[in-house]
């Protein structure tokens, strides 16, 4: 089969999900699993071994009525580049390179049939992205039929995890060769999530696209890890330089302080 | 009834008695080989691990018996590369407790990946910068080098070694024993080190994280230190434990001090790599992620700071103090009990460096999980100490293990039947003087 792969320039890709218009109404989680297939349980109760490839967190401020204020806050995987582009906590770990760093567009991905189970990669996650398949996949009667054909089915015994809808990437990109393009239109690859949130709470595109609205609203700075430049932007702990693609927004100075220690990073970045 | 596999000169108790020994650590073999089973065939969802607890009671037991073990490399080099020959009369032993260690350490990671006939894929695709691939190299072919040394002691046997060939080999391999132990502790010094590498290079995980000397965090050079220093004092502890069931003594006092001393200023200097490594952590590395030492060992019901006071203080300060002092260290009763503190020492560090790394929160929104293992879990981990008794029955039983057992317990003036068979079984053993029986 003829290499499709990108030989523009490299992506980045990743989201801006604003904190401050999602609802916790739960809908990109649905999307995400309908569209990636991922198995379910008949008895979900346990999230501990349940699978949600992007799942919602609740926070609060703490504070008692009426000064009480909560959060919902999507997290897929971060696809973090960690200190230098591909030092993930992840695939800087996995013993098989079943998990891998595509430096042509920043997607972490996860090779099922390579993967065979240590979970190492789930242990060096601080997000708690990865999953583990610890039964095979039951479908209900006729369920089968509906499923992506787009995404293989996972089996027991193995670690998955989100991938930005990376099929959806692909496609999209075998379109564009079959028309001789080598660039994809912002609308053109887009993310489950994305598309499913009916707050517009998520925007997905190319960090290093200016023209991409997930560059302008994070306004990432290459010179300091893709750190933001709009102050009312941030990522998830930040400060343990996971270096991670999934930006958040919030006008809230709460949110913000739950999420990450801006000010540790600054001390790093003053040292080196 | 099998008297004629018995080593010359030492007593054994009743076959019946032996039988029934073997029934009952075979009966919790049994047990445990079915929950292997289990998980084999129905998964990991037979477990109590979850996806906060990727890594829990298993991988522990791993990690602590391959810094049990760690006394076959150790006092494989003390004996064959530091030339203290002294060792000789405990190194059968260390080797053979090593020899179960790291087999068992192999079977609990087939039982714990959950694709186990991939397992290959850690050598076919490895990923040269993951720390258990390095696991996997060294500890493989480690393996193999216990396995070579454990063979001439198999070949000792006392109906072995008439055959002129396995007499010969056995002598041959006992002449490149060195070349094999420094192998062993060159290997052991990487796959010890790994281990702890697994835990320190998680820079995602504030608890676990430590800074590096060159491409490897603190935790390498403390987990090759550590094993060094309690893998013989596990060691010493099973042959006291032996001595105890054998009740006699199978060891001379003179070995059994020279490796307690060693291994109490091995396990001295440790503890002050330790304490330093602690200190700059919780004042150091941990801040600058973000955490404050009060946040690991708070808001949860069983990680308090009394974990880190008995692991650093009680199972680590006091024993080492203990086994340098001369004067404790030759009480037989104090010695087993440093020994007891400092394999709980041992097997508590690399408790917090696997379960307590899962437990806590990083994100400041998440919870403490707590976790406790399943039956089928319990049971795959009891599986190696009941295969490790039964591999010390037999080999006692038929090896030469202990040399000085002769000499510290002359066999009392025989009855004349029993003196008559004898006379014919060494009318048989001495039929060919060349034969005499390798030594270690």
């Amino acid at each position: 089969m003829k290499h499709t792969g990108n030989i523009g320039k490299p992506k980045r890709y990743g989201m801006v999900i604003d904190l401050d218009k999602c609802t916790g109404c739960g809908t990109c989680m649905v999307a995400c699993m309908a569209e990636n297939n991922v198995p379910f349980k008949k008895d979900e109760s346990n999230k501990l071994d349940s699978i949600t490839w992007l799942r919602v967190y609740r926070l609060t401020n703490g504070k008692p009525y009426p000064d009480n204020e909560v959060c919902y806050l999507p997290r897929p995987c971060q696809h973090c580049a960690g200190k230098h582009e591909g030092h993930s906590p992840c695939v800087s770990v996995c013993p098989a390179t079943a998990t891998d760093y595509d430096q042509e567009t920043g997607i972490v991905s996860q090779i099922y049939t390579r993967c065979f189970g240590c979970r190492y990669c789930m242990a060096a996650c601080p997000y708690h992205a990865r999953y583990f398949n610890w039964w095979d996949p039951v479908w209900p009667k006729g369920m089968e039929k509906a499923l992506n054909p787009n995404v293989s089915a996972r089996m027991r015994g193995i670690v998955e995890k989100c991938s930005f809808c990376f099929h959806r990437y692909q496609k999209a990109m075998e379109k564009a060769h079959m028309e001789g393009r080598r660039e994809l239109e912002e609308d053109e690859y887009q993310t489950a999530c994305t598309q499913a949130c009916p707050a517009g709470a998520i925007t997905f595109g190319d960090l290093n696209n200016p023209e991409h609205k997930v560059h302008q609203i994070a306004q990432p700075d290459p010179a300091k890890g893709g750190r933001p430049r709009n102050p009312k932007v941030f990522r998830l702990l930040e400060e343990l330089e996971t270096n991670p693609k999934v930006y958040y927004l919030s006008s809230r100075e709460w949110v913000q302080e739950a999420c990450h220690k801006p000010h540790l990073l600054d001390q790093k970045t003053a040292h080196h | 009834m099998d008297s004629a596999l018995i080593p010359k000169g030492v007593k054994r108790c009743p076959i019946w008695q032996f039988a029934l020994g073997l029934g009952i650590a075979g009966a919790v073999l049994l047990w445990g080989v079915y929950a292997m089973f289990l998980c084999w065939f129905k998964g990991l969802n037979q477990t109590n691990m979850n996806d906060y607890y990727g890594f829990a009671l298993w991988i522990w037991a791993d990690l602590a018996v391959i810094a049990l073990g760690g006394g076959a490399f150790f006092t494989g080099l003390l004996k064959y590369v530091f030339g203290k020959d002294e060792l000789k009369n405990i190194i059968n032993y260390a080797v053979l407790i090593g020899f179960i260690c790291y087999s068992s350490a192999l079977l609990i990671l087939a039982i714990d990946v959950g694709q186990p006939l991939r397992s290959w894929f850690i050598f076919w695709h490895a990923n040269v910068h993951s720390m258990l691939t390095e696991v996997a190299f060294c500890l493989s072919c480690y393996f193999c080098v216990l396995t070579i040394e454990y063979i001439p002691l198999i070949l000792e046997n006392r109906q072995l070694d008439k055959v002129p060939f396995v007499h010969n080999l056995s002598h041959s391999m006992h002449e490149y024993m060195a070349v094999f132990a420094a192998t062993g502790a060159f290997l052991s010094f990487f796959h010890q080190g790994s281990l702890g590498g697994v835990a320190g290079v998680l820079f995602g995980r504030p608890f676990a994280y430590r800074e590096h000397l060159f491409i490897w965090p603190w935790t390498f050079f403390l987990f090759t230190w550590s094993a060094a220093a309690y893998g013989p004092c596990f060691t010493l502890l099973v042959t006291r434990i032996t001595e105890k069931i054998a009740r006699k003594q199978l060891v001379k006092d003179a070995t059994i001090q020279l490796l307690a001393k060693i291994a109490g200023w091995m396990m001295f200097t440790y503890i002050i790599a330790k304490i330093i490594d602690t200190i700059y952590w919780a004042t150091t590395t941990a801040p600058s992620l973000g955490f404050s030492l009060k946040e690991f060992y708070s808001n949860n019901p069983v990680y308090g700071f009394s974990i880190l006071f008995i692991e650093i203080v009680v199972c680590g300060v006091l024993p080492a103090v203990m086994l340098v002092i001369p004067k404790v260290r030759s009480n037989r009763l104090l010695l087993t009990l440093a020994t007891v503190l400092a394999v709980i020492g041992v097997s508590l560090n690399r408790w917090v460096m696997v379960l307590q790394v899962m437990a806590v929160p990083v994100m400041s929104f998440d919870t403490w999980v707590m976790y406790y293992p399943s039956w089928q879990e319990v049971a795959t981990t009891i599986l190696p100490v009941a295969y490790g008794v039964i591999l010390i029955m037999i080999s006692y039983r038929y090896l030469p293990i202990f040399p000085q057992e002769a000499e510290l317990n002359p066999l009392e003036p025989e009855t004349p039947v029993a003196a008559e068979m004898d006379s014919q079984e060494a009318t048989e053993a001495d039929a060919d003087p060349e034969l005499t029986p390798a030594e270690a």
